[in-house]
């Protein structure tokens, strides 16, 4: 009887909405039995995308976008309220899966070449649904209003300044105002939670209507290089005599990888946690050490490494070259081979990307450009005495700030070149010239360090990787 | 039911045609009009931080007799137009020092490169920044890494035993098209 009542009610709603009549097809749509494994990508970054969109509005109910008292509500997420701590790890762990299964999903199909015939748009729909991610993932970051939020958006404001003609006017509109301030974050908080989600759904949506209308593309093969003429006949006849129906018989994978998925981004939050706060934002603080997260270090690490009269034209050229190379790919090469094998350039482009990426995101972690302001004095096994001149001389050079830039013996920084053998490389008067002078990247000293610390920095220097100090008394003379 | 379709354009008197033409072209032009009702002052009240001429203030950070002549020290002071909610985020930062009994040199934290905030580190007399490793003389002028301007200089004023800011926007560095 009640089963009887549940059909007959399902039944009367079916017919209502058209469920079995619209959404069924959608399900149960064929799609190569070949694809297995390669294409459970698209999915899990659809499925980080949800984990995003109910963690984000169940912290909206707490998060305040309104200067000051946004980080007190983020404190208060983090510490006080309950499971608020995993919901920002979430969040926060969710955005990172987001970012890395897209892009992983973007490789996949360009060394498939997925976005061949008819597919284009498909992929034009995905390169800019990529872009709206790492806006969704820049802003997100910002969001976290502490005082790298207000420096990484002093950043973007800057870099966007450089902008030919229309800089300050960008800058401006960035920031809500002349300057980061309280206009700040309620810009940033509209775009992350209306706008930009509003354009991924509504680019999703296309994405999925393209799939359906194009159908899931199979396996490259070597002897089947794609032919516009001719495609789309011997797909659906393939796809008719080979084809398994996408739920269940696809769609378990996905379900499988994105459990897994899910599961790691809850035990990220749970065992990791979410990322610790920075001291207030307050932007007259210059006690901050702006760092972008993970997916922004390579270009962070470019920015640095790059030389200035390049560095404008990066800074705008490789989001905007970028945008357009990934975009219009499709319509650069619609045919032909798919198969990697037969592609050795986007293997390569690949490999390359990737190691480039590995290594300027290490490079941009190390930041060994910049000043190491928390070195510590050399110890007396690294001067090799703890009184006399040497060791003042060694005292200076923390004083002076040289070992925030030069490492001797492990101590210091990385932004100039290591001093640990310096006594075998230059002459006294090679020193004190270069110290008064500044050379290469270093400062002039001339001004700020009086004759006696000078020689005494000097003296310490010509001991470094000389085995005993140089007995010539007259080297020691100024 | 057959009654119920459209007639085909063959069918159709020119009037009728005509008729249709027109109210399309009504329904577009009165769509694109309820499209710029809506949108025109939601866009205007986005753009419009974009439009304000920024203010200039004098902003006190301090009596004369709180500053020693010798190293830079920080100020801060609010800035021209906070809103009402900003709190703490409305703050601004200078590099202050006094160089002589009634001479003063003021400089935004911000470095020119990318803006961070650079330090001032008083030995070496320099103002190093965290981010890419600008380095800067005490006279402002870039010492190392890449900034490729010098660090902006803020007005100061004494009046009535107080040191005064001008207020200015956060310095941009700007490309310019020559």
């Amino acid at each position: 009887m009640s089963n009887n009542f549940v059909t007959r009610t399902w039944n009367w709603i079916d017919n209502r909405i058209g469920f079995s009549d619209y959404i069924v097809p959608l399900m149960v749509h064929l799609v190569p039995d070949n694809a297995r494994w390669w294409y459970i990508f698209g999915s899990a970054t659809l499925c980080a995308f949800i984990v995003q969109v109910f963690t984000g509005v169940c912290l909206a109910m707490s998060y305040v976008p309104g200067g000051e008292e946004t980080y007190q509500s983020l404190k208060y997420i983090t510490d006080t309220a309950p499971l608020g701590s995993i919901l920002r790890g979430m969040h926060y762990y969710g955005a990172s899966a987001m970012v890395m299964m897209a892009v992983i999903h973007m490789v996949q199909v360009y060394m498939h070449a997925t976005y061949k015939y008819p597919r284009e748009m498909n992929w034009m729909s995905g390169v800019v649904l990529l872009f709206v991610v790492l806006g969704m993932a820049f802003t997100g970051q910002l969001l976290r209003w502490d005082a790298n939020g207000v420096w990484s958006v002093t950043v973007a404001a800057e870099m966007a300044g450089r902008t030919p003609i229309i800089g300050p006017t960008l800058a401006h509109f960035i920031l809500g105002g002349e300057t980061v301030g309280g206009s700040t974050i309620t810009r940033f908080f509209a775009m992350h939670v209306f706008i930009m989600p509003a354009l991924i759904f509504a680019g999703i949506g296309l994405h999925m209507l393209l799939i359906m209308r194009h159908g899931i593309s199979e396996m490259p093969d070597v002897n089947d290089p794609v032919d516009p003429e001719t495609y789309k006949e011997a797909y659906e006849k393939r796809i008719h005599k080979t084809g398994v129906p996408f739920w269940p018989d696809a769609m378990w994978r996905d379900m499988i990888f994105s459990t897994l998925i899910v599961g790691v981004i809850l035990g990220c939050s749970i065992f990791l946690g979410p990322p610790a706060l920075d001291p207030p934002p307050n932007p007259s603080s210059i006690n901050a050490n702006p760092l972008p997260d993970w997916y922004f270090l390579w270009y962070f690490a470019v920015l640095s490494l790059l030389p200035p009269q390049l560095e404008t034209w990066v800074i705008l050229g490789v989001p905007t070259i970028g945008f357009i190379v990934l975009f219009f790919l499709p319509l650069i090469s619609n045919k032909g081979h798919r198969a990697p094998s037969k592609r050795p350039w986007a293997g390569g482009t690949v490999i390359f990307g990737f190691v480039a990426f590995l290594v300027l995101t290490i490079y941009g972690y190390k930041k060994p450009w910049s000043p190491d302001f928390g070195v510590k004095e050399l110890p007396a096994s690294v001067v090799g005495t703890d009184h006399g001149p040497l060791a003042e001389g060694a005292k200076l050079m923390h004083i002076k700030g040289c070992l925030y830039c030069h490492d001797i013996g492990g101590y210091g920084g990385h932004r100039g070149p290591e001093l640990t053998e310096i006594g075998k490389l230059l002459t006294r008067d090679d020193l004190i010239i270069r110290i008064n002078n500044g050379g290469h990247n270093m400062p002039a000293f001339a001004s700020s360090i009086s004759d006696s610390e000078l020689q005494l920095v000097v003296d310490f220097l010509l001991t470094r990787g000389v085995e005993k100090e140089p007995e010539n008394p007259k080297s020691t003379t100024p | 039911m057959s009654d119920q379709q459209p007639p085909t354009p063959t069918d159709q008197p020119c009037c009728q045609l005509k008729r249709r033409t027109f109210l399309t072209r009504v329904s577009v032009i009165l769509g694109a009009i309820i499209g710029f009702m809506i949108a025109l002052p939601g866009i205007g009240y986005v753009l419009a931080p974009i439009f304000r001429k920024p203010k200039h203030k004098w902003r006190t950070v301090g009596k004369l007799d709180d500053f020693k002549v010798g190293g830079f020290v920080l100020v801060q002071y609010e800035d021209p137009s906070p809103v009402i909610w900003a709190g703490v985020t409305a703050k601004a930062g200078a590099w202050i020092r006094r160089a002589s009994e009634t001479e003063f040199i003021a400089f935004s934290i911000n470095c020119r490169h990318l803006g961070c905030p650079v330090r001032w580190v008083d030995d070496p007399k320099l103002f190093m920044c965290p981010c890419h490793g600008g380095v800067y003389y005490e006279d402002g002028t870039v010492a190392a890494g890449p900034p490729p301007e010098p660090l902006y200089k803020l007005n100061v004023r004494i009046r009535e035993g107080l040191v005064e800011i001008e207020t200015e926007p956060t310095p941009l560095t700007l490309t310019t098209l020559t």
